[in-house]
């Protein structure tokens, strides 16, 4: 299904990260950055509970807000029962929905924020999403001191908390259309090669978005998918081209790929992952040259793994879902 | 505004049939780097066998013990270290380098235990540290008891328990 929206736009953003990310390409361009795991907590969950309370606080004071002025707080996460999410809605006490489709989570917090704002609703709606590398494996794969070797085709889960306040107030970023992506199922049962289980949702999603729209690759100045790794994005490209006839090499570019140095930080194996994976991307680079006017229009399309580890035991797929949001620059 | 989305599929309601998707896939999936793998897994988990026997030949020499009675303080040592490296945050990233050679030997048994002893602490004595130290441990435990029983059998039926 895909939306055009009138009055939809980003009020302001704010990223926090820990430390493997600040040592990326992408640095300098976050709000805050921590030098250990724990970020002054006592475990690894709280952690990621203060690295989204952080990302809140920061885009409150960036926009002049008070806590009471978000008419709607929409968060997702990848703990058990989004626990980052819910723990931050209970200190904030604003309305809240918890959202969860893994590493998609937060464009599907975008459009459910935007589509909220298109109907007139609220005026403010604060998106929020959060990771952490280790309370992922923990939760995902092995205790986090074990470090099993991995293949190449693995990917790193993001540490971070990333939040966007939205608002029907003019600003220089549009939310200008949106495109929510269904389940796919193509038969990937490795847990370690994300890449190849998401790149055929990424694709549907895109091939939707362009067709509903009757619009064409040129429409856009950069098509960004969320964590497809090194070898997913030259998976998604081969698809593109094979099934729909779309050459989207020349203005392609995964996240997931973005948010680390591949040649130097070799932990990452394939790249990045996590909710917040393609939202610190996207929030720390894309929207700044968004709102310079750099890049007219852009299509992040987030891509999840909906991957529980007792049905990869059980034998059974992984299946996987990208949903698409247009940011578009205003003049 | 609202647009719902007509694309055709094909008869499985897939876009492209997955048998295709697979060799697509695989054409991307890069080569593992097995036989060097292989090589460093070889040589550091000899290596981890040499520092096994010194240690054996050291307490046998230095204590006086019988070979039997040294092996066990030399299994005790190497775990001692294994898990005081692990509790130190430096074993994992030897892991990674050593690939298995580190996880294969009685290293890799008490670097799971203490590993996930460290992550569940915070949960309790019981309900964390108790209920989950053993969650990668316990396969080795289950299945060395089972093996080490069928093996014993095997040696009694054809050795006569010699």
């Amino acid at each position: 299904m895909t939306t055009k929206y009138n009055n939809v736009y980003i009020d302001d953003i704010a990223t926090v990260v820990g430390p493997y990310e600040a040592k990326g390409p992408l640095k300098k361009r976050f709000d805050r950055y921590y030098e250990d795991m724990y970020f002054g907590t006592d475990s690894l969950e709280s952690a990621e509970i203060k690295l989204m309370e952080d990302s809140i606080n920061l885009v409150l004071q960036k926009t002049n807000k008070e806590k009471s002025d978000v008419d709607l707080f929409i968060a997702g996460d990848l703990q058990n029962q989004i626990t980052s999410s819910t723990y931050n809605a209970g200190r904030l006490k604003r309305p809240f929905l918890g959202i969860y489709t893994a590493c998609a989570t937060n464009t599907e917090g975008l459009i459910i924020g935007a589509n909220f704002l298109e109907n007139k609703t609220c005026d403010n709606v604060l998106v929020s999403v959060s990771s952490h590398n280790m309370v992922a494996e923990k939760q995902f794969r092995n205790p986090t001191e074990y470090g099993g070797p991995k293949p190449n085709t693995a990917t790193f889960t993001a540490t971070g908390g990333a939040s966007c306040l939205l608002t029907n107030k003019k600003r220089k970023v549009k939310i200008e259309s949106s495109t929510i992506g269904s389940v796919e199922d193509y038969d990937q049962t490795n847990p370690m090669d994300m890449g190849a289980v998401m790149a055929p949702a990424a694709a549907v999603t895109i091939n939707k978005h362009l067709s509903d729209l009757d619009r064409t690759i040129d429409d856009y100045d950069l098509i960004l998918t969320g964590d497809l790794g090194f070898y997913g994005k030259s998976i998604l490209i081969d698809f593109m081209k094979n099934e729909y006839g779309i050459d989207i090499s020349k203005k392609y570019n995964d996240c997931g790929v973005m948010l680390y140095d591949l040649k130097e930080q070799k932990d990452v194996q394939a790249g990045g992952s996590g909710p917040v994976c393609s939202a610190l991307v996207v929030y720390s680079d894309i929207i700044k040259k968004i709102e310079k006017g750099e890049l007219k229009r852009v299509l992040y399309v987030a891509t999840g793994a909906l991957f529980n580890p007792s049905m990869v035991f059980q034998k059974e797929n992984i299946l996987s879902i990208a949903h698409a949001v247009s940011l578009e620059s205003v003049q | 505004m609202y647009i719902f989305s007509k694309i055709e599929n094909n008869k499985n309601g897939d876009i492209m049939e997955k048998k295709l998707y697979q060799k697509l896939v695989m054409e991307h999936r890069p080569d593992e780097k097995r036989g060097q793998n292989a090589v460093i897994a070889f040589l550091i988990g000899g290596t981890v066998g040499v520092i096994g026997e010194l240690l054996i030949e050291f307490y046998s020499y230095y204590l006086e013990l019988s070979r039997a009675d040294a092996s066990i303080f030399m299994i005790i040592t190497l775990i001692f270290l294994a898990s005081l490296c692990t509790a130190l945050g430096f074993f994992d990233k030897w892991v990674k380098f050593a690939k298995c050679g580190l996880i294969i030997p009685i290293t890799g048994f008490a670097h799971s235990m203490t590993s996930a002893a460290i992550e569940y602490k915070k949960e309790g004595f019981v309900t964390g540290l108790g209920a989950n130290m053993f969650k990668l441990a316990g396969t080795v435990i289950l299945y060395g008891v089972v093996s080490a029983y069928i093996f014993g059998f095997i040696r009694l039926i054809v050795m006569g328990g010699a």
